[in-house]
């Protein structure tokens, strides 16, 4: 019976069930505000109407998500307590502070969200409306930069020393700027405008693949797939520098990772395949040397093994899928977006074609399954610790004997969140087509640009 | 003054700050359902639909604040409230998804459907009485600490007057504090039909309300000897309280100075609240949790007060902004913008 599996592991589920939600909506969160605001603003610059009618549906279709962030943000944030009491005890002593930063940071965003929505024809300026979205980036960006320090806290715990029943001294801006922070903070950031950049530009493609090719979407398409560009760019450095921070401070996650068993020199990079008999990975791409320039920037440098960790301590070896499906993905973004800018550069080539089209649709569930596939990859990697070296994750669990029941009930809620969520966002637009919505709202744009 | 009473105050002002703007949006929930039952749905939409739909977010971040708040602040209430609250927490956040999320999905999506009506009728008043279960806990005898396994005596919550009437008292200040913002609102927007009604149920909900303090008052002189004692120590704040509530039933009987009572209306239950929350110090969950034993270090306590105060910077101008655009900008109120 549920109710009678092991408080611990359903806490976990539960955990992960609520967090893999929660990231979808809370990366959208953080990354529409900055393109709704760039589509304003080179609206307003340029005065075209296509670019503020963008940032006007973006901005429409945007509440719906957030509506879904709040509250499964407010869910996490309790089941932190619920689920995990111990954990709390000990690390709200030394990591709420950057707790407490984010809710003054969803607090701003929350008020200047609530301002932009419902004002936009009431200044006389209309770049004074723009300015408005600056505070909802930044708000959103700085919940992200926040919470993820408290989970680099998990990964690399610092800031405190224990003495005799608890901590002796604790130093929170240490906690809070521990080692992972600044590359986790990085790749996070990164990710976020890159996943909603594709997202955005797989809507644009598929409306065209469905209807005319409009002016109004092949302009969202360019500006889309620009920052899908610039922002998959940084995300790889991102993702390479955490790779470095892996291998510095957390070298059975990376090793885990790349089922990199023994220390050596000019470790290959492995990719996809199984494991054989006594760990021997087979049917993999081998990447000779790569391993060691991901972890050192050299290709000869020396990586350390799994062999040198307990095996109590060992992350689960699966999390190499994880972590290549995230790889693969990340080039993959690269190499669309950089296929449809060389098309669009080039004259002679149709950058609209079906096929570059239907790879641009694809690109933007696959973002949002790296940013899944990533955070997995993250969190099992740092098993079987809640705090690494501290407290273990069957030693923080709650005890209460129902949690698999409220399992089932999250699990209900979710899905009822997730179905009707995308239910409103259909009926929002499929009645209201940019094109007319355009010649309602401006009724002296051009005819006849429609191809 | 130390930094564990500075922390508690702060988190104090907030749990009031959501007892408010909440009120306000859990009680216009249920009179918006009971106005779509009585058939006078036209009078009350357009008032609720216009001041609620920019501020749902800031409400539920007042909430967030707190909760985050006191984890951070006094981190063994995590692991007391934390294990025992696992059931009720969760049907709470799940009442609360309901209620924000379908909030937004009809407000952008579609028509007012019934299914949608009577949930935010029905959330608006079992989301405060499931909250309100917490105050109750925080009294002792429900929470139970033995051979280190924290556990909940649910029989003893569900039998004890004093849970019920606490359960009581917050479901109708709620509609009253609901009802006394709406008639300020109301006025402000010059919308006499409105007015009419949302006046009348302001006037019926303050007897209940009333009653229901004066029951729990009793109740709780049972259930803890302690604190009802306290309580007398600080009569002068409760009697501020009645007075202030005597004046805002004078003003909304008279029918004027509509915001004036609405801020009578937030002074009776400031200093009810104060009144209880100073004299249920030093506990925070009698007998486990006090102030002063389970405060976080004090480096992170001095630096959480920090990040308050510079936060306080930031937030306070925002808010003013939001109220000018939407509470105070007489156009928009009137439904002009
Ligand atoms: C669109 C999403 C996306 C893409 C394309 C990539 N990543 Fe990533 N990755 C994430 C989204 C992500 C993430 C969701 O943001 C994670 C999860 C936890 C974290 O800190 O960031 C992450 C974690 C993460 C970590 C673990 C960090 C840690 O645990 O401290 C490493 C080493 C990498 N990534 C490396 C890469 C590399 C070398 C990529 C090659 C291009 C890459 N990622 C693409
Ligand atoms: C939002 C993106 C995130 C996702 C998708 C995610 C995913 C997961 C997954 C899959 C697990 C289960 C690991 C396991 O038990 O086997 C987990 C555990 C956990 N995560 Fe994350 N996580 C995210 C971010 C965070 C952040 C920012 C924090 C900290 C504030 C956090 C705190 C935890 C905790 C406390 C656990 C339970 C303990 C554990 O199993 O290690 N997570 N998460
Ligand atoms: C265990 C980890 C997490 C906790 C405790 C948490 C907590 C919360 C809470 C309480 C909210 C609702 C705030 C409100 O009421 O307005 C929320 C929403 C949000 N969260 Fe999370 N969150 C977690 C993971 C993450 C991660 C990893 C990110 C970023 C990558 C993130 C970014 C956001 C954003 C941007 C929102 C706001 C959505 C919006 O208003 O636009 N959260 N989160």
């Amino acid at each position: 019976m549920m109710t009678e599996l092991d408080p611990v592991l359903m806490s976990r589920l539960l955990t992960a069930l609520t967090l893999v939600f929660h990231v979808i909506f809370a990366t959208l969160g953080v990354g529409v505000p900055l393109m709704i605001s760039i589509a304003e603003f080179i609206g307003i610059k340029k005065n075209d109407p296509h670019y503020l009618m963008m940032a006007r549906r973006w901005t429409r279709g945007f509440v719906i998500p957030v509506a879904i962030g709040v509250v499964t943000g407010t869910a996490i944030g309790l089941q932190l307590s619920l689920l995990w009491p111990e954990f709390m005890q000990v690390a709200g002593n030394v990591i709420s502070l950057p707790l407490f930063m984010e809710v003054f940071a969803f607090f701003f965003e929350a008020i200047f969200l609530g301002i932009y929505l419902y004002t936009w024809d009431r200044f006389k300026k209309p770049m004074m409306h723009w300015w408005l979205s600056l505070p909802i980036i930044i708000g959103g960006g700085l919940s992200a930069v926040f919470i993820t320090s408290v989970n680099a806290f998990m990964n690399t715990p610092e800031g405190f020393t224990t003495g005799a029943g608890g901590f002796a001294t604790v130093n929170p801006l240490d906690a809070m700027f521990n080692p992972a922070t600044p590359t986790k903070v990085f790749h996070v950031l990164a990710s976020a405008y890159l996943t909603v950049a594709a997202i955005l530009a797989a809507i644009a493609a598929f409306s065209m693949l469905r209807k005319k090719h409009t002016e109004y979407h092949k302009k969202a398409l360019k500006l889309t797939i620009t920052l899908t560009f610039i922002f998959s760019i940084l995300t790889a450095i991102a993702g390479d520098v955490s790779a470095k921070f892996l291998a510095e401070h957390q070298p059975e996650k990376l090793a885990a990772a790349e089922w990199h068993f023994e220390t050596e020199e000019g470790a290959d990079l492995v990719l996809f395949g199984w494991l054989g008999d006594e760990n021997t990975p087979a049917g993999a791409l081998r990447f000779p040397g790569l391993l060691s320039f991901l972890a050192y920037g050299d290709f000869q440098s020396e990586v350390t093994g799994l062999e040198e960790f307990p095996e109590d301590e060992r992350p689960p070896l699966w999390i190499h899928y994880m972590f290549d499906l995230m790889v693969v993905i990340g080039f993959f973004l690269l190499g669309v977006s950089l296929l449809y800018i060389l098309a669009w550069k080039i004259k002679r080539w149709n950058e609209h074609n079906k096929w570059m089209l239907w790879l641009l649709v694809v690109s933007g569930p696959l973002a949002m399954l790296a940013i899944e596939f990533g955070w997995i990859f993250a969190e099992e990697g740092r098993q079987p610790w809640i705090l690494r070296g501290y407290m273990l994750v069957e030693d923080a669990a709650t005890t209460s004997p129902y949690v698999g029941w409220m399992f089932l009930l999250f699990l209900g809620l979710y899905t009822v969140l997730g179905v009707l969520g995308v239910a409103v966002l259909r009926k929002l637009f499929k009645n209201n087509p940019a094109e007319e919505e355009l010649e309602k709202k401006y009724p002296t744009i051009e005819k006849g640009d429609n191809k | 003054m130390s930094y564990e009473i500075i922390g508690i105050t702060v988190l104090w002002i907030f749990l009031y700050g959501y007892l408010i703007v909440a009120s306000v949006d859990f009680g216009a929930g249920f009179f918006a359902y009971y106005a779509k039952v009585t058939k006078k749905d036209h009078i009350m939409n357009q008032l609720i639909s216009r001041y609620l739909s920019p501020v749902w977010e800031v409400t539920n971040v007042f909430f967030v604040f707190f909760f985050v708040g006191i984890v951070g602040f006094f981190p063994d209430s995590a692991y007391y409230y934390g294990t025992a609250l696992l059931v009720p927490g969760s049907i709470a956040i799940i009442l609360l998804a309901i209620r924000g999320s379908f909030y937004a999905f009809e407000n952008y999506g579609s028509k007012k459907s019934n299914v949608y009506m009577f949930l935010y009728g029905a959330t608006g008043l079992l989301i405060p009485a499931s909250l309100s279960i917490a105050l109750t806990l925080s009294e002792g005898g429900f929470i139970l600490e033995e051979n280190g396994v924290v556990s909940l005596d649910y029989l003893a919550l569900f039998t004890s007057p004093y849970s019920w009437s606490v359960v009581v008292l917050a479901v109708v200040s709620v509609l009253f504090i609901s009802a006394a913002f709406l008639t300020f609102y109301a006025a402000r927007a010059n919308d006499q039909a409105a007015l009419k009604l949302v006046r009348k149920y302001a006037l019926f909900w303050a007897t209940p309300t009333i009653i229901a303090a004066l029951t729990t008052f009793i109740a709780l002189g049972q259930h803890n000897e302690r604190h009802y004692q306290n309580m007398f120590d600080l009569w002068w704040m409760f009697g501020l309280s009645v007075g202030f509530f005597i004046i805002a039933m004078w003003l909304i009987y008279e029918g004027k100075r509509f915001g004036l009572a609405f801020i009578s209306v937030m002074l009776q239950f400031f200093f009810a609240f104060f009144g209880y929350g100073a004299s249920h110090l030093p506990y925070i969950l009698d007998p486990y949790v006090t102030i002063y034993e389970n405060a976080t270090h004090e480096a992170t306590g001095i630096a959480l007060i920090v990040v308050f105060i510079l936060g306080l910077f930031l937030l306070i101008p925002s808010l003013i902004l939001l109220m000018r655009l939407f509470l105070f900008d007489a156009d928009y109120v009137k439904g002009k913008k």
